[in-house]
């Protein structure tokens, strides 16, 4: 288990690994987001944090498809399932080490990139607690995600289409907890429900990933 | 440790490919499997190692004492020689020992795997069975672009490992030197090809 986790971590930081191509699109959102809207910094304040949470979505979005489509590509997903590792192991590995390369980076940038949306000050403790408790969650259904679509040629699109409406209820509380947050409003309801929907895929998702995977491998 | 494997069906793409198949396969032996491109080599192998359930018959084998390679050698590109070597030893909890001197690539051990020729790559990934360290060799096509001295070196590789009580099923289309005996694919080859399981499985 260890193992997978450490190879996956460090297949992430070689070349082509895919590691700061999520902050990096993060980044450009961010930034482009004050090109589109224009330069109203009052307006900025009140779309801050439901634009990064969006923006960290679909930094999330971008690296689903490697989670299993190099291993199986290359064969070592046939491998993986015959070592002597519970499948559904082998998934929330995938699922924590996508976290710890995407979900993570994202989460420690959000803070410093939401000086450049005008973020309101109180802001800045709820966005980096919901993108913490949310961004696992992403992670978790993207995995199903990736698990589903395995041995289907260039799947990306259609990982998309199936991953992004999984994404809706993380995205609502998400940006929920990090908009009160900024307006000064109690925002650990929405938080709970957040903490909830992670703590839920990630207890039940990775058995379901798993089963997609037996079938797909067939 | 022992294979047994009694009456065997195994469908592909839905379709029942193989039927009746029955073997017995014990300690320090090896089968040939010989047939044509599609007779169903490869269905047999992966039925055997877990990866599709079987559609009728019984595997009986010991926990974790299967281990298979398939054509594809489950290489990481960027990672060197050692470093692939040694993850499969740690994802079976095993020492990754003198694997690499006995297929020959104790000199490339530092070299990402994407430097290597594909006949290197095949050695690497058949170096993989060493350490896994189970008894049941299923191999597909193990000597597909090995040179000459090559495929010798995996042969004793092989006897090596049947010496030691191991046991392989070979999908091969060289004579490897082996003692073995050769299973044909084409009286186990299903006779009536029906879809099985009804409408949608001939979609999975």
């Amino acid at each position: 288990m260890i193992a997978l986790l450490l190879r996956d971590l460090r297949l992430s930081v070689r070349s082509g690994g895919g590691f700061g191509l999520g902050l990096a699109f993060f980044l450009l959102v961010t930034i482009l987001v004050p090109l589109g809207v224009g330069p109203e910094s009052a307006l900025h304040a009140r779309i801050a944090a439901g634009i990064l949470w969006i923006g960290a979505l679909l930094a999330c979005l971008l690296s689903l498809d490697r989670i299993f489509a190099l291993d199986h590509e290359d064969g070592s997903l046939d491998l993986l399932v015959t070592a002597p590792m519970p499948l559904e192991g082998i998934v929330a590995v995938k699922a924590l080490a996508h976290w710890l390369v995407t979900g993570l980076p994202l989460t420690l940038a959000a803070p410093l990139l939401g000086v450049l949306l005008n973020l309101p000050v109180h802001g800045y403790p709820w966005l980096f607690v919901s993108l913490l408790v949310g961004t696992p969650a992403l992670s978790v259904i993207g995995t199903f995600g990736a698990a589903l679509i395995v041995g289907l040629k260039r799947g990306g699109l259609l990982l998309s289409l199936l991953v992004l409406p999984l994404y809706v209820p993380t995205l609502i509380y998400g940006a929920e907890a990090a908009q009160r947050g900024a307006d000064g409003l109690p925002a650990l309801v929405p938080l709970a429900l957040l903490a909830a929907i992670s703590a839920g895929s990630a207890a039940l998702l990775p058995f379901a990933s798993a089963q997609a995977l037996r079938i797909n491998l067939r | 440790m022992e294979l047994r494997v009694s009456d065997l069906s195994c469908a592909r793409g839905g379709l029942i490919v193989l039927q009746g198949v029955s073997l017995t396969l014990r300690a320090g032996q090896a089968r040939v499997l010989r047939g044509p491109n599609g007779s169903g080599k490869t269905t047999l192998l992966r039925t055997l190692a877990g990866l599709q359930p079987p559609v009728a018959g019984r595997i009986d084998a010991g926990a974790d004492a299967i281990t298979y390679a398939s054509h594809l050698d489950g290489l990481k590109a960027t990672l060197t020689v050692r470093e692939n070597l040694q993850f499969w030893a740690r994802v079976h909890d095993r020492p990754v020992g003198d694997a690499l001197l006995r297929m020959n690539l104790d000199g490339l051990a530092d070299r990402p795997a994407q430097a290597l020729s594909a006949g290197q790559k095949r050695r690497l990934g058949l170096a993989r069975l060493l350490v896994t360290g189970r008894p049941i060799w299923l191999l597909d096509e193990p000597t597909v672009s090995l040179d000459a001295a090559s495929v010798a070196l995996f042969a004793a590789v092989v006897r090596q490992h049947l010496a030691d009580g191991g046991a392989a099923l070979i999908a091969t289309h060289i004579d490897l030197g082996l003692d073995a005996e050769v299973l044909e694919m084409a009286p186990i080859a299903a006779r009536d090809i029906l879809p099985q399981g009804g409408f949608d499985e001939a979609f999975l």
